[in-house]
């Protein structure tokens, strides 16, 4: 444990009037802005469920088992990133890198997989401006992606940063917030997941959407 | 730091053009959001007197429907996000570091980066001028009337990218501001020891904070709809025109306060200094701002009473928007009780102060007469609510603006403004002010729609319409007054010393203009109105009135650097937006800039090692 060393460095952080360091409380209260960014695309998404005039309806080519799949990967990416930060506060260099890229490496994974996906539906014919499930649905988990993307590029910079061994338990707060972000970003997965995919993605037809 | 910052050499040094370009002193990044809101003033309020001049007679033409259509679209976008807005976020960045008693904001360079996207996307919303091509659907935008059949011009373009631009700015400032505010205040600085205008600004903050990812979706959404093939409100595939509504009013109300609760903290500031009496029940005027901002996010139909959500729909949104009109009226009722028994002295600012209570009592009461969803019915779209809005957003907000104006303004001027131009320049505006919307609540009862570029002779409201007309030129002298009053005694105004007002808050006991590090030696809050106690106890002990803080060396304070990189970020951000607008590698070009700037943002210590 590096700890009794590297105390002394933290002592020298600024003081703040609730002690918890700013940039935290600054991802904390941005996360709270994104919930709501989701929320009202998750909105318009329940809004339209059933409502589109055209298909492909969600059950012609929603693949559950396969989405299945890639959320799972995601959801192990969040193991890793959880490792990656005790890694950190261990001052483990090997472990650092490796839960690092590990990382990096399941979300490019679900990545690849969300590319494939819209690719098959734009195949099948589910376009943004087929109907207004393909508008919502394509908004909506195309900002998730986007989401993940920037987290990988954060998480690759971070790698760099390791390689160069200056991430260690004095930087251990950058992990820490790029953890936040990146397990906000898996918990709203599981959202979109529920609602897109296991609820929504049997519904056939224009039938009205139960529940209003 | 070895590769970007290395191109560019840390900028330092805190004089000519480039240091304002590279500022990050939380009191520099006030002075240019304050400037630049200034200027957008005139320009919306030139752009009302093209509406006054066009509706002055009856069955004119001196401007075509086309042009007034987007002078009342401009007028109101750019008076909502370009002028009150950022004049509240000008005092937020003047104020707020010095009446919590910190050096700056929590982060100085996210605080530039803010100002730069503001100007930016306030550029980019009035590029449409350019090409003749400026929004005209109103600053509500309705769909379906913004989508490409309707709207075919670029207009909406420019709008809706613009205001994505300045959404970000505003989240990016808000974050900084809730940041510094929870986290900044000086020891002994409680939440219930916080002046009445942190509280507001928190607040307003966090409304900002959770109100504008909700238009953001729906200009996203607007934006895909006119240029990527999706019908999110167009009807012909499916969509509903009226989700756009709900997300812009749920944006929509939020925003409302989000306007009016900054010039409420500045009136609960003037108000007590110029009764000589502490805010009356402070606790109240918190919690009620609290409870304010809690319910704006409960009252966003009462916009759209008459779109036919159903009874059940329109009573709720009628009670929820009565209940809010309780915890304003608490407001109301603590500055009156705060001046009550006060020995008032009617300084400029407290002038306005007065103003703003007199005047929002008044579109405050207007605005509960269209709570009521079968009067609503009734003054829906016509000039009452024009009216009512004005007594608000003018009568409130731009008046509690000027009462910060001149109570604040001397503090980092160094000089007092004029009392005998300021006196004509309230006198003025406050007449102009009512002498323009006070006849509106008639014609607008009796039937004149808002947002029509002329109205019949047969229909009588001529001679109220002039009375409107004549009102706005006394509001245009009022404004210029404002000006040479300003310009005079920046000049050749009395030196205001450190503390004119003789002041309850941390602020006054610094010198005017504040150093660059603000406080020599961070204080000690002794309770709600420190600098009061301070003054009282020195007072006690036989002293006399404390002088202001005597400056110490700047180079022994470790302050944050300048930076290029807010600027080009913003830039780069803005060239994302626009490219979407001609050619997508634009958008590209702009993506790496603003990449380029992030890494070299990231690369560079928020304070050189050769600036301690």
């Amino acid at each position: 444990m590096a700890h009794g060393v590297e105390t002394a460095h933290h002592a020298e952080e600024e003081y703040t009037t609730t002690g918890l360091n700013h940039r935290k409380l600054l991802m904390w209260v941005f996360l709270g802005s994104d919930c709501m960014f989701f929320g009202a695309l998750i909105a318009t998404y329940m809004v339209y469920r059933g409502q589109s005039l055209n298909g492909p309806y969600p059950i012609d080519i929603i693949n559950v088992p396969v989405t299945t799949i890639s959320t799972f990967v995601l959801l192990c990416s969040s193991f890793s990133m959880v490792q990656a930060l005790a890694a950190t506060n261990k001052n483990d260099q090997r472990g650092i890198k490796i839960w690092l890229l590990a990382t990096a490496f399941l979300g490019a994974i679900f990545i690849g997989f969300q590319v494939v996906e819209f690719n098959t539906f734009k195949n099948e014919g589910l376009t943004l401006g087929a109907n207004l499930f393909g508008a919502s649905f394509f908004t909506l988990t195309g900002f998730h992606g986007a989401h993940v993307t920037l987290g990988i590029i954060w998480l690759l910079g971070m790698f760099v940063l390791a390689v160069k061994g200056r991430v260690g338990p004095a930087t251990a707060l950058d992990v820490e917030i790029l953890g936040l972000y990146w397990h906000f970003v898996d918990i709203v997965w599981i959202v979109i997941f529920t609602l897109l995919y296991l609820i929504g993605g049997f519904d056939a037809g224009p039938a009205p959407a139960s529940g209003g | 730091m070895a590769t970007l910052t290395g191109v560019l050499a840390r900028p330092s040094g805190y004089t000519g053009v480039w240091s304002w370009i590279t500022t990050v002193d939380h009191k520099r990044i006030g002075i240019l959001y304050g400037f630049t809101a200034f200027a957008m003033l005139l320009i919306a309020g030139v752009e009302a007197g093209v509406m006054r001049a066009q509706l002055a007679t009856a069955d004119s033409d001196l401007v075509s429907p086309g042009v007034f259509n987007q002078m009342f679209t401009m007028h109101a976008t750019a008076m909502v996000f370009n002028v009150i807005m950022p004049l509240s976020a000008s005092f937020f960045n003047l104020i707020v570091p010095l009446a919590i008693g910190a050096r700056d904001v929590a982060f100085p360079r996210l605080n530039a980066l803010s100002y730069w996207l503001f100007l930016f996307g306030t550029l980019l919303l009035h590029a449409g001028f350019l090409q003749n091509q400026a929004p005209d659907a109103g600053w509500f935008s309705y769909a379906s009337l913004t989508e490409k059949p309707y709207s075919a011009n670029a207009g909406m373009d420019f709008w809706a990218l613009g205001l994505l631009v300045l959404g970000t700015s505003s989240v990016a400032a808000a974050l900084n501001f809730t940041v510094t505010i929870i986290n900044m205040r000086a020891p002994g600085m409680s939440l219930m020891r916080m002046p009445v205008f942190i509280w507001m600004t928190l607040i307003t903050s966090i409304l900002l904070i959770l109100a504008f990812p909700v238009i953001t979706v729906g200009l996203i959404e607007l934006t895909m709809d006119r240029n990527f093939g999706t019908h999110f409100f167009m009807p012909a595939g499916g969509g509903d025109p009226l989700l756009w509504q709900h997300l812009f009013w749920v944006f929509g109300h939020p925003e409302v306060y989000i306007l009016i609760l900054p010039p409420m903290g500045v009136v609960s500031e003037v108000l007590p200094t110029f009764s000589r009496k502490p805010l009356f029940g402070y606790p109240f005027v918190v919690f009620s701002g609290i409870t304010i901002g809690i319910m704006s996010w409960a009252v966003w139909s009462h916009h759209m009473f008459t779109v036919g959500l159903g009874p059940v729909a329109n009573s709720v949104f009628t009670i929820t928007t009565m209940l809010i009109a309780v915890p304003t009226g608490v407001k109301i009722f603590n500055w009156i009780g705060t001046m009550w028994g006060g020995a008032i002295e009617f300084k400029t600012s407290m002038l306005f102060a007065v103003g703003f209570v007199f005047l929002f009592i008044i579109g405050g009461l207007s605005g509960v007469s269209h709570a009521v969803a079968p009067a609503d019915n009734q003054q829906q779209d016509t000039y009452y609510i024009v009216a009512h809005i004005h007594y608000v957003l003018f009568g409130g907000s731009i008046f509690g603006i000027f009462a910060g104006i001149y109570y604040w303004g001397p503090k980092f001027t160094g000089r007092l403004l004029g009392e005998g131009l300021g006196k004509l320049n309230f006198w003025l505006i406050f007449i102009g002010m009512n002498l323009t919307f006070f006849p509106m609540h008639f014609v607008g009862m009796n039937g004149m729609p808002r947002r029509v570029y002329t109205y019949p002779a047969e229909s009588g409201f001529q001679l109220l319409n002039s009375l409107s007309s004549l009102g706005y030129i006394v509001l245009f002298i009022g404004f210029v007054v404002f000006i040479v009053n300003y310009l005079r005694s920046s000049k050749n105004g009395a030196e205001a010393g450190h503390d004119p007002w003789d002041a309850p808050g941390i602020e006054w006991s610094i010198s005017s203009p504040p150093p660059a590090y603000n406080f020599a030696v961070i204080p000690e809050v002794l309770g709600r109105d420190h600098y009061w106690i301070v003054k009282e106890q020195a007072r006690e002990a036989g002293q006399g009135t404390p002088p202001g803080e005597a400056h110490v060396d700047e180079r022994t304070i470790h302050m944050p650097s300048p930076s290029y990189w807010p600027i080009v970020i913003a830039f780069g951000v803005t060239w994302i937006a626009g490219g979407l607008l001609t050619h997508y590698a634009l958008s590209f070009a702009g993506g790496i800039i603003a990449f380029a700037g992030v890494v070299g943002w990231g690369n560079e210590p928020a304070a050189a090692e050769s600036d301690h």
